[in-house]
């Protein structure tokens, strides 16, 4: 064995001499743990210390923060109305300002706030390394482009065009816009390609860099990207959009700068940070002490079922609050449902401000004050080259993570700053397509239909049905005769509230709709849908609601429906997926229900594909829900009469819906003594109940009873792993279809040995 | 002084002990994990998310997998009303979800009046949504993109 070399005493002069060379020459200037480990906004500038020294006009900060947001709006209505992405049409996008070091300050009113809760990130490496770079520099005019979340971002499939604006010579603020484009020439087409097993699959990977000089696009590099992509006219167009949208605001922020100084912007945009995270501070700080906890359980990789769990316990101490989430399912290394942990914050700010706060400013200064706690290489916080171009899966998580542990906190406070809200229906419930249109364009992307998740129940009220996505307010469901003049896909009936898939409890979630789809005038089309749930519910009820219930992915292949209505235009009744599944009115067809993770298939002309927008979870006792409010349910057709009983417990006439007050109240005084009669008191449940470790047929990610351990077990290869939570490794997983060959070949030689036998015994 | 925790849960700070608002029953030690005062009920989730296909012909019916995931009900000992529904999969210990610093929270609640009525705080989320709604009709969302 070589002896190892002697470490080498360097003197200081030599030190900085090394380190300077080091830094000048890093080979990759990849993802900056020093930028993408920061959500905190940082120590005040030097710029901002002098705006804030003489202390500013608080009316006149609020006059001017006023105006940002009108400049802020007005970029927003720009984007969202001259946008081609379908993303962009029905709000899935943000215009925002930001400090000169890249603080996120304000963002428009209406728009997704984590796509610039993300931005900043890309904004500091921009700062960080391109200023200073001979070879690249910012200057006046300049725009940046990126996409790669690993840089900062929701997912790939979301370009931002990143513009510093300059007055008077001086680097004063960043401005942005970012739009979810869809297409991004991954490996399935769409942008979220779920059979991603690298990050190499994940199509196009912008780092920061720069596209716009003069304020004009460098139409060599539109013209590589627009060749990296399945749909190059959406490509230009929308970055046109984008670096249309940050020059109006830039105009406006312009004006204000001629108007009140640099001094008045600059001050307010960092007042606007302090005083938010001091004003998210007094909030904790209201209130109690102590731990709360959730366990959210995702069960798919969308290519197969896995059970992944995310553990968060929210400590809150004086004005500290700590979010630790270790204890978290491992990375997969070649599954695309990974989060950085960049990412994954950005997603919490969102749910703070959608579900707990929803008044406070719109900045990542609400996250600021937060400490945040996960494993490394957790599902949550993994590594870069893991892929993860399905993150959406553990960010929507995030998302609803706040709304049960927050609510045990809040509600007892004599102060509510909103209302008590069980989980939203926390999944992409979409259809994700492409292929070529009957225009003959090739193209990707997803239905607006994403934006319609049920809202949770409210302490309250019920939930609304359909309400937004968990990661904006503001989005719309879309209009379908748009997507069906622009794409093959055709809308088969309306958009029916799916019928008893509901959370129920005292106050019931908002329901989801049906959608059922199918493909006409295309050469070549197909979908494919990212969803959790289908074994194990995700949205999570409250004080007593239950959860949602799961969903599938319903298929009629090998049937042309047009083909079935010419022939007989009343074979279908009603569009409605249940008694399509029941009765199968079309002979012939291939009628399958399936998980909801489903990776890129084609759809030939005419067959039917089926999913349902999901409900949010329910709030409180079943048995104390109005028994008006279930007859209301009944005459909407939300829901069957056996549920009325089964779940509720309420008497009735089912032809006039008239409650028996009476019977009522002695059915749910009889199944209160049911309750008790069938439990068991707590510990003695807990002694019978709880096993050691998981399930051995179930495959399961995460810790089980001690956060230490990280369980990582799938039967299905006879893998059972533990390891300790600060020395996580990624999962391998294998190919489905290989372990469909590998049990196909088995029955297969089964076979074959008892064919032999036989022959050996005549 | 009595402080409401949940919509069913309430800790007494003069005891120290969690109580059912509803039954006004004295569960346990505000001190402990307040589950360990209530009975619990391990409910098949097909019997509340009951299969809405039929389940001869499919197996995944908008029924949650009882394989997979079990509901903990969780009842008051005295009037059986049902304080949580908790989804784990099989044999997984429960959550001990509500954890207070009760001489904090006795500290803190020195300075506050008794709230005997949960206060309900502005559907803020619900009026964005609406506001968003609003602003959205009063656009024109005409035809863009993907022309030939």
């Amino acid at each position: 064995m070589n002896d190892m070399p002697q470490k080498v005493e360097l003197s200081g002069e030599d030190q900085l001499l090394l380190d300077k060379f080091l830094a000048d020459n890093r080979l990759f200037l990849g993802p900056d743990p020093e930028i993408m480990r920061n959500h905190k906004i940082q120590p005040r500038s030097a710029m901002e210390e002098t705006a804030l020294a003489g202390g500013l006009d608080p009316h006149q900060v609020h006059h001017v923060r006023g105006l940002i947001n009108a400049a802020l709006s007005e970029a927003f209505t720009m984007v969202n109305q001259m946008g081609a992405a379908p993303g962009a049409k029905w709000g899935d996008l943000v215009t925002g300002i930001y400090t000169a070091q890249g603080d996120l300050a304000m963002i428009a009113p209406h728009g997704i706030i984590a796509f610039a809760a993300c931005c900043f990130y890309p904004i500091r490496f921009i700062i960080k390394n391109w200023i200073d770079d001979p070879t690249v520099g910012v200057r006046d005019g300049d725009g940046f482009i990126h996409n790669d979340a690993r840089y900062g971002g929701v997912h790939n499939t979301d370009q931002s065009m990143m513009m510093p604006l300059f007055y008077k010579g001086e680097l004063v603020c960043w401005l942005s816009s970012t739009i979810h484009e869809g297409e991004n020439g991954a490996c399935e087409p769409g942008g979220m390609p779920a059979a991603a097993e690298s990050k190499y699959d994940e199509g196009i990977k912008m780092s920061p860099f720069k596209v716009v000089e003069n304020f004009q696009l460098k139409r060599d590099l539109v013209t590589f990207l627009q060749n990296s992509v399945r749909d190059p006219k959406l490509q230009l167009e929308d970055m046109k959009v984008k670096l249309h949208g940050v020059m109006r605001l830039r105009e406006r922020i312009i004006a204000i700068l001629d108007q009140f100084g640099k001094d008045m912007l600059v001050g307010t945009l960092r007042s606007h940070l302090e005083d938010t995270e001091a004003e998210m501070r007094r909030r904790i700080r209201e209130m109690p002490d102590g731990t709360t906890r959730v366990l959210q359980f995702m069960d798919s990789s969308l290519r197969e079922n896995a059970l992944q769990k995310i553990s968060l316990a929210i400590t809150v101490k004086g004005e500290r609050m700590i979010m630790d989430f270790r204890g978290t399912a491992p990375q997969f290394m070649n599954r695309s449902v990974n989060t950085n942990i960049a990412s994954f914050k950005a997603a919490l700010c969102t749910g703070l401000l959608q579900n707990i706060w929803p008044d406070l400013p719109h900045t990542m200064a609400v996250l600021s004050p937060i400490e945040i706690i996960s494993d490394r290489n957790s599902i949550i916080d993994a590594e870069g080259e893991m892929p993860q171009a399905m993150s959406l899966m553990p960010m929507f998580k995030a998302c609803v993570a706040w709304t049960i542990p927050m609510n045990k906190f809040n509600y007892s406070l004599p102060h509510k700053y909103s209302a008590i809200i069980a989980s939203q229906y926390d999944q992409a419930a979409t259809f994700i397509y492409g292929g070529i249109t009957q225009h003959g364009d090739v193209t990707g992307n997803f239905c607006g239909d994403i934006n319609g998740n049920g809202q949770g129940a409210r302490s309250h009220a019920d939930g609304e049905h359909s309400v937004s996505p968990v990661f904006g307010f503001m989005c719309d469901s879309g209009e379908h005769e748009i997507n069906e003049e622009d794409t093959p896909i055709i809308r088969l009936g309306a958009q029916r509230i799916a019928k008893d898939r509901i959370g129920f409890g005292k106050y019931r979630g908002g329901m989801g709709y049906e959608q059922i789809a199918t493909a006409r005038g295309s050469g070549m089309w197909g979908f494919m849908t990212g969803c959790e749930g289908s074994k194990f519910p995700s949205a999570q009820g409250l004080f007593g609601g239950y959860s949602c219930p799961s969903y599938q992915l319903l298929k009629i292949k090998g049937i042309n429906i047009f083909e079935e209505l010419k022939k007989n235009p009343k074979i279908v009744e009603v569009f409605d997926i249940v008694r399509l599944m029941n009765e199968q009115p079309i002979k012939g067809g291939r009628y399958s229900s399936n998980d909801m993770g489903m990776t890129f298939e084609l759809c030939d002309e005419g067959e039917v594909y089926m999913i349902c927008q999901g409900a949010g979870g329910g709030y409180g006792d079943v048995l104390e829900r109005d028994p008006e409010l279930v007859m209301k349910d009944l005459r909407e057709d939300l829901m069957s009469h056996e549920n009325a009983w089964d779940i509720y417990r309420v008497v009735y006439d089912r032809e006039q819906l008239v409650v028996d007050v009476e019977a009522t109240a002695e059915a749910r005084a009889a199944e209160r003594r049911a309750r008790i009669a069938r439990s068991q008191p707590f510990d003695t449940f807990v002694a019978e109940w709880v096993t050691p470790e998981p399930p051995a047929h179930l495959p399961y990610f995460g810790s089980w009873d001690d956060n230490r351990r990280i369980y990582a077990q799938n039967p299905a290869i006879n893998l059972k792993v533990v390891m300790d939570a600060d020395q996580l490794q990624g999962v391998f997983m294998p190919n489905p279809k290989d372990l469909q060959i590998a049990a196909l070949e088995a029955q297969l030689a089964a076979q074959g040995a008892e064919l032999e036998a036989c022959r050996a015994a005549r | 002084m009595k402080v409401l925790i949940t919509e069913y849960l309430r800790i007494n700070l003069d005891t120290e002990n969690w109580e059912c608002r509803r039954c006004d029953h004295v569960l346990n030690s505000a001190r402990e994990n307040y589950k360990r005062g209530l009975r619990v009920y391990d409910r098949d989730p097909r019997e509340i998310h009951k299969p809405l296909l039929d389940p001869q012909r499919y197996a995944r019916t908008y029924s949650p997998d009882p394989q997979w995931c079990r509901i903990l009900e969780y009842y008051c000992p005295n009037c059986g009303t049902m304080f949580e529904a908790e989804y784990l999969p099989p044999g997984h210990p429960p959550l001990h979800d509500i954890e207070l610093d009760i001489d904090a929270l006795k500290a803190q609640w020195q300075g506050r009046e008794e709230v005997t009525e949960p206060v309900t705080g502005p559907d803020l989320a619900l009026e964005k949504v609406l506001l968003g709604r609003k602003l959205h009709a009063e656009h024109e969302h005409g035809h863009h993109g993907h022309r030939g």
